[in-house]
Order: C-alpha cells, then structure tokens, then sequence
C-alpha cells in the first residue's frame, strides 16, 4: 500500500492558462495519485475543463509543467495510454454506435473484440446497431465513454460523464468507476454535481480557477465540522474571503 | 501519418456519407441540373460546347469545397477533433483521409456530370474526353482541399459558409470564364495565374477546342501541385492545442 500511495499519475506545477484577457489558471500545483478515482469538483466556470484539457494536452497553456504517467502531457506515446472524454458527446451522431467505436479503435490500435467489450461496460450492447444521432443524450454520452476505455487505457480522464443521467445510471457508472480502479486504472473525474463526492477516493475542490482543497471527503468533513461536501465548500470558500 | 489510419478515416467519412443518401443526391445531381439548365437556355448554339466542359470542372468544386469545410468545421464544433488530436491519429492522417474519401465521392460525380454533359445535353467534345473527366475529378478534389484549408481557418458555421466567396468567387472573376485573359490588365492576368482555378478553365478550355491530354499536362500538372499544397495547408493549419 505505501508505494502505491506514492505512485503519481498526474503532476502539475505552475499551470498557467489565459483565454483572452482572462487568466483561467493562475500557477496551479497538484498531484493525482495513480490507481485511485480522483474527483475534480467544483461550480461551473472553475477552471474543471480547463485543467482536464492541460493533463489530455488539447489545451495551449502559458506556463507551467503537467507530466502525466512520467511524461510531458500531450506527448505521442501518451496518446493511447490515456483515455478523454469530453463534456458534450464526442461521437459521430450519423453513425451507429459500433461503426464510432470500430474506428476510434483502429485509431487507437484496440483488439477488435475491444468494441464489444467496452458496449458491455457501459451497458449499451443492445444499441451496437442504432445510429448515435437517434440516441438519448445519455446513451451518446456513454458510447462518448465508451469510445475512451478502448484499448483500456492506464489514466481515464472524464469531463462530467455522469450530467444528465437519471439516479440508477449515475450509480452503475460510479460503480464502473470503482471497478476500472480496481484493474489499475487511475480516473480523474470532473463534476460540479457536490454529492458524487461519496464515490471518490480523493477529492480535488476548484473555485476561480485555484485550489480550495485536496483531501479525502473524510478529511475534508473533519477540518471544516460540515455535514456534507457541499456545506465543507462553502466553509473553505468563506474561510479564504476572510 | 499512417496508411492504415489515413484509411481507416476516410472509410468512416464515406461510410457517415452513405447514412445520408440526401447529400449524395444533392452532390451528384445538383451540377447536372445546373448543366441541364444551360444547356436548355442555350439551345441550337454552341455554347454548350464550347462552355460545356468548363462547367463540368466548376459546379463540382464548388460542391465539394461547401461539403467539405461544412464536414470538417462539424468535426471542430462537435468536439470529434478534439477527441482524434488527443488520441494518436497524424493530422496528416485526418486531412488525407477527408481528401480520400472525398476523392472517391469526386470521381463518381465528375463520371456522372460529364456523362450527363454528353450523352443527355448533346455536350459535343472536340478533343479527349477522358481528359475532360480527369480534369473534373481534379478539380473537385481541389475543392475539397481547398475546404478542408479553409475551414481550418473558419470558426463558426457562419464564417465557414462564407469562405466558399471569399476563396472560390476572386478565382472565377479571373479565371477566363468571364473574358479572356489575354485581354485582362497585365496586373489582373497575373493574379489569375497564382490561383488553381485558372488551369482548370485553362485546360477545358483547350479540351473542348479539341486538344489531347498531352496537350494540357502542364496545366493538370500545376493542379496536382496546388491540390498537394492544399493538403500541406490543411494539415499545418490543424492544432491539437487549441486556446
């Protein structure tokens, strides 16, 4: 347990961003560890995407370090060791679903029988022939995941996978979540939805594009007396105002 | 860039374009009835004939240069891109792979437009009619690189849309369509020799007065280039970081 806790998936140092006049991130320093869900939480306009899209290496950043699995974020021999999923479904609607997946696995060079795999993952196996465009959001936002565990990638990067999805989806998600976890995968998860905390392991708060906190949602019970992750928020948040 | 991948993209284009049988339709059949209508308008003359062929090569790039920056801007805005440039496709492999598929959809149409020309207008060719098809499918791949150039400097749908005038309509000004370009100012003529429409023109020009494919090579040689370079464009405009 005591070297795993020091693996480090993700090490970020100094992350700057500016979009227009405006500066997202300000010099932001965290580590995720690896084999761990790790959620980024946090209101809407935080910085979430921002930080997700630096670690993924999509994202121009103006200073600062990201080295992700030991290597410089966005370089090519990370590119089929880490999956991304973006907020908005990114599938092709005018496909079916396994005609998506088929060809985001040749991309990434996934065993064929992979499609099926990740169908049966998220639960989708009897939509394989259904175009994507004729799809609930929902289900496009689970094929959009399911196009990211292709190749079942060492470091899954989730820009809110779970918004829109009714209660039971949620929960079947988050227990996939804990299973990927449990093969070794490191997930860093994005959602501004405070009560998906429970289903974390570690805990990243974002407000204003800064850090409030970096703890386990026991942790973080305990230093702010809260009775839940929403209330311990507010409690950092205030306690920085003054 | 990878062979395997570059082809693996433009099958799923071709295969995104086989959902909507609508915009196949409009893609082949729309420069027909462009083609048709003038040469009902035109009736008993000869200027099917001589215009004829020069319409072939137009219509088409026209087409593909709107199907294409439409298709790749769809790729920007739908976060699709965004997906690929994180994974390990080449952008080499995305802007080839567009230009392939569409080059498949380009060479169906120009074979459909020129039959269409011939043998239900009664376009009457003076010289090589295969070059007149070559020319067609040239020029439509060049419109498709030219989209897929452009839209890598669009950002909206709405700037998109209006790259087709802003890069096709100064090319048909002074292409020679309008007047020939020896009778243009010197300035004019020489602008219309850095633009890829001009040896289209050019070489259907020559085509429909009888000339072989021999006769036009330089011509056909001068749109590989241009059409290479779009591809070169295409692929440096892409980011895979964007602000």
């Amino acid at each position: 347990m005591g070297n795993e806790e020091l693996a480090t998936a993700v090490d970020v140092a100094g992350l700057t961003v500016r979009r227009g006049p405006h500066t997202v991130l300000d010099g932001l320093d965290l580590r995720i560890p690896a084999g761990r869900v790790v959620g980024l939480l946090g209101p809407s306009g935080a910085g979430k995407t921002t930080l997700l899209r630096a670690i993924v290496g999509v994202q121009q950043v103006h200073g600062g370090r990201v080295t992700v699995l030991g290597r410089p974020a966005g370089a090519p021999e990370l590119r089929r060791r880490v999956g991304y999923v973006t907020q908005a479904p990114s599938i092709y609607t005018d496909l079916t679903v396994t005609e998506n997946l088929r060809y985001f696995a040749t991309v990434l060079r996934a065993p064929s029988d992979d499609v099926n795999r990740v169908l049966d993952q998220v639960d989708l196996g009897r939509y394989a022939r259904t175009r994507a465009g004729d799809l609930s959001g929902g289900e496009r936002s689970r094929v959009s995941l399911a196009a990211a565990l292709l190749g079942a990638p060492e470091l899954l990067v989730l820009d809110e996978p779970t918004v829109g999805l009714d209660p039971v989806l949620r929960r079947d998600l988050w227990d996939l979540f804990g299973r990927l976890r449990d093969d070794g995968t490191s997930l860093l998860v994005s959602s501004h939805v405070m009560d998906e905390a429970s289903r974390c392991d570690r805990l990243l708060l974002m407000r204003d594009g800064a850090l409030v906190a970096d703890a386990t949602e026991a942790e973080l019970l305990a230093r702010t007396g809260a009775d839940d992750v929403e209330h311990a928020f507010l409690a950092l948040v205030e306690e920085g105002v003054r | 860039m990878t062979p395997a991948l570059t082809a693996a993209t433009a099958r799923r284009v071709l295969a995104q374009l086989r959902h909507d049988p609508r915009t196949i339709a409009l893609i082949v059949l729309l420069p027909c009835v462009l083609l048709g209508l003038i040469a009902w308008m035109f009736h008993g003359t000869p200027v099917l004939d001589q215009f004829g062929p020069i319409l072939v090569a137009l219509f088409p790039l026209i087409v593909m240069f709107l199907v294409t920056s439409v298709a790749t801007l769809r790729e920007r805005t739908s976060g699709t891109l965004e997906r690929l440039m994180a994974s390990p496709l080449g952008k080499g492999d995305f802007v080839g792979g567009y230009a392939l598929a569409f080059g498949v959809v380009a060479v169906v149409q120009a074979l459909v437009v020129t039959g269409f020309a011939v043998w239900v207008c009664g376009m009457d060719v003076h010289g090589s009619l295969g070059a007149v098809v070559l020319v067609a499918v040239l020029d439509a791949v060049l419109g498709c690189t030219l989209g897929l150039a452009a839209s890598a400097v669009a950002r909206t749908e709405f700037q998109a849309v209006q790259m087709m005038p802003l890069i096709v309509f100064p090319q048909l000004v002074v292409c020679g369509l309008l007047m020939p370009r020896d009778e243009m100012p010197t300035v004019l003529e020489w602008i219309s020799r850095a633009f890829p429409l001009t040896y289209g023109v050019d070489a259907m020009q020559h085509l429909a007065a009888g000339s072989s494919l021999g006769d036009v090579a330089g011509d056909v040689a001068v749109i590989v280039a241009f059409l290479a370079g779009a591809v070169v464009v295409g692929g440096l405009t892409l980011r895979r970081r964007t602000p």
